[in-house]
């Protein structure tokens, strides 16, 4: 159940995605309607984060093409906005929690410029939205797991994008945090932004996303929620392993082979 | 002493200018440190200094000249091939960046030593001075080479400063500066090209084997005074620049000494100071918190127990004797006089000929422990459905670490209660 849409904000094309050779996705063929939550989904190693990361133009891609508001990725950078894995950088670093929201403004400013007034008062109404205006001084290393994924989403805000790729905001934050989190994501889909969530958990996917998009090496199925969290596309998505595509995956890792003739 | 005013009035011309030269040298390199050390690549300034030596010799054998912009060239020339070299085996076969390191830099250092030693026996006039690469001399920072060598530090200091945004995202979250489309791989090869010439400039002064130091001990020092980015990079300069000084003036009064060991004897004992007395991180200030906790459980202790035995007996203010207050808990005697002699100067107790009796606030303090208590071990058994007779020895710890607002917190989650798992009252 794969569904294309007419004007999409995100149309991937014939993407395989592969480290060190091995293909870790397989020709996903993708298109996302703009103003929606999509969730991706998928077992553990299915390649979710590997996704959005090649969508981004973070990790090449072995074969096939991006384009996001129908133009190369870019060409449309400064409209698009990244939440990485908490754990994906060193919270020890020496930085307050203002200077990592300041972080988002970067993209805008440039290189050499240094953040105008302006932009500090957009770091700061970020923090407001994510409810850690107190914390603006406090150093990044003292923080909450759920502390810090604000901090995240507060640093994209203040980027002002239109579509967001967000990995796995939802990990390992606490009950408060995580409606925060959907109550803000709700808020930014009212005022007509697209935002694209790694998501891990089925239980509260059908009530936080539209569009669905399930994911298991390859694109199982991505449509509205309803029409694809049933009980036969999560069979196919987490039942059996794909023994052979990961075999033949292997294969090409160790021959050394490309994954395209070319 | 006397050559100690002399160095320190800077009456020499000379002087000056070796002082100049060391600071600039050593607080450019800490800064640049900074960088590589908070980017976790410590260990590649090190590769890069041994690999910079052959540079030198080629470049001398090559030349036959000392030319300062000529040796500059062949160690910029080595530095970046060892980079390269360590990145190519990193990401080309099984072998880990830390064993690539080791492997490079001993390579190259030891090629660096071959061609030193094949030079020094050469018999070449023009040669006598070279060795001075392996352990650094500050005082031979005269003339051609303290412009050249300074130059590039400034510039070093100007294009951090200039870069600082950059450099600063590149090292907290480079998956987001790619994202925001920087350009991750050049600002990385200004990175590494920066810590090329950190190096490269602070061989003279340091040398070859200990130029590592000079790049990440000012660096792993101010990072334990400060959580700002800015400030470690003024730190890390000022340590630099101070050793740099001491550096020079070894060199200066004791020619024969080479100034490398020295100023990373001087360079390392501040990083053990910093370790030792920083606030917060520092190993005194911890110790001293822990004492600061063990004081404060000892006093709450003893107020606790002075109101126990006036909940007995319905009498708070009555006089106690030490046996009467040590029969309910076992306090080594000598502990439980020097608590009841402090609590007694900050006015919790007061002491009368037959024992000690509690003030008014006293009494406050001891009925709060005594509540905190009997509030953890109900929220224990509610909450976590533990046994009545399991709480009573986690509340003796938390009963000294509850704050206004948990203790507010606490009495609405378990609704006001009036009494404790073992049924007594909750003051």
């Amino acid at each position: 159940m794969i569904l294309q849409v007419d004007n999409p904000v995100v149309e991937v094309h014939d993407l395989t995605v592969s480290y060190d050779r091995k293909p870790v996705l397989w020709g996903v063929d993708l298109t996302l309607p703009a103003g929606s939550l999509v969730g991706v989904i998928g077992p553990n190693g299915a390649g979710k984060s590997t996704l959005i990361k090649a969508i981004m133009d973070l990790l090449p891609a072995s074969s096939g093409y991006v384009r996001i508001f129908d133009e190369p990725i870019k060409q449309v950078r400064n409209r698009i906005s990244y939440v990485p894995q908490r754990e994906s950088v060193d919270w020890d670093f020496p930085a307050s929690v203002f200077d990592v929201v300041l972080m988002g403004r970067y993209g805008k400013l440039g290189l050499f410029n240094r953040p105008r007034k302006a932009d500090r008062d957009a770091a700061m109404q970020a923090l407001e939205k994510v409810g850690m205006q107190a914390f603006a001084d406090r150093q990044i290393s003292q923080l909450s797991g759920g502390q810090q994924q604000r901090v995240f989403l507060a640093r994209a805000l203040a980027q002002n994008a239109d579509i967001y790729f967000m990995d796995e905001p939802f990990a390992g934050v606490d009950i408060a945090t995580e409606t925060a989190i959907i109550e803000l994501l709700r808020t930014m889909r009212a005022q007509g932004k697209t935002v694209i969530v790694v998501h891990h958990d089925l239980q509260s996917a059908s009530e936080y996303f539209d569009w669905v998009v399930l994911l298991n090496m390859r694109l199982v199925a991505s449509g509205p929620t309803e029409q694809v969290l049933t009980q036969e596309m999560l069979e196919q998505t987490y039942g059996g392993k794909l023994t052979v595509l990961s075999k033949v995956g292997d294969l090409l890792r160790k021959q050394e082979f490309p994954a395209r003739e070319r | 002493m006397s050559e100690f005013i002399e160095f320190f009035s800077f009456g020499d011309a000379n002087i000056r200018y070796v002082t100049i030269g060391s600071v600039l040298l050593a607080s450019s390199s800490a800064v640049v440190g900074c960088f590589t050390l908070l980017r976790k690549r410590a260990l590649v300034g090190d590769a890069v200094a041994h690999a910079v030596l052959p540079g030198v010799c080629l470049a001398f054998i090559l030349s036959g000249t000392k030319n300062p912009f000529i040796l500059l060239l062949g160690a910029f020339v080595t530095g970046w091939l060892s980079l390269i070299l360590i990145d190519y085996i990193t990401s080309r076969s099984r072998i880990k960046e830390d064993t690539a390191i080791g492997l490079v830099l001993s390579v190259f250092f030891g090629i660096g030593i071959l061609l030193l030693t094949s030079i020094q026996h050469s018999g070449n006039a023009a040669q006598s001075g070279l060795d001075k690469f392996l352990f650094g001399k500050a005082a031979s920072l005269v003339g051609e080479d303290l412009v050249v060598f300074s130059a590039v530090a400034i510039l070093l200091l100007i294009t951090t400063i200039l870069f600082y945004k950059e450099l600063k995202l590149l090292c907290f979250d480079e998956t987001f500066a790619k994202s925001i489309g920087f350009p991750v791989r050049s600002l990385e090869l200004l990175l590494t090209t920066l810590t090329v010439f950190a190096v490269v400039v602070g061989i003279q002064a340091v040398g070859v084997v200990l130029m590592a130091a000079m790049l990440i001990t000012p660096a792993a020092a101010a990072r334990f005074w400060t959580e700002r980015l800015g400030v470690m990079l003024l730190l890390a300069a000022i340590i630099g620049a101070f050793s740099g000084i001491t550096g020079a003036f070894v060199s200066y009064t004791a020619p024969a000494m080479p100034t490398g060991p020295w100023i990373v004897l001087i360079v390392s004992m501040i990083a053990i100071l910093s370790f030792a007395f920083a606030p917060k991180r520092g190993w005194v200030a911890r110790m001293l918190r822990r004492r600061h906790n063990k004081t404060q459980i000892l006093e709450e202790n003893l107020l606790k127990l002075l109101y126990q035995l006036g909940e007995q007996h319905e009498d708070y203010f009555s006089n106690r004797t030490l046996d009467t207050i040590l029969s309910r808990r076992n306090i080594p005697k000598r502990e439980a006089l020097a608590g009841l002699a402090k609590l007694k100067r900050q006015g919790y107790i007061k002491r009368h000929a037959e024992g000690w009796a509690l003030t008014q606030e006293g009494e406050t303090r001891g009925k709060r422990v005594v509540r905190l208590h009997r509030l953890w071990e109900l929220y224990l058994t509610q909450y976590l459905q533990l046994a009545s007779d399991h709480v009573h020895e986690d509340a003796e710890t938390i009963e000294h670490i509850i704050t206004p607002e948990l203790e507010q917190k606490l009495m609405e989650e378990l609704n006001y209660p009036a009494l404790d798992p073992h049924q007594t009252k909750i003051p």
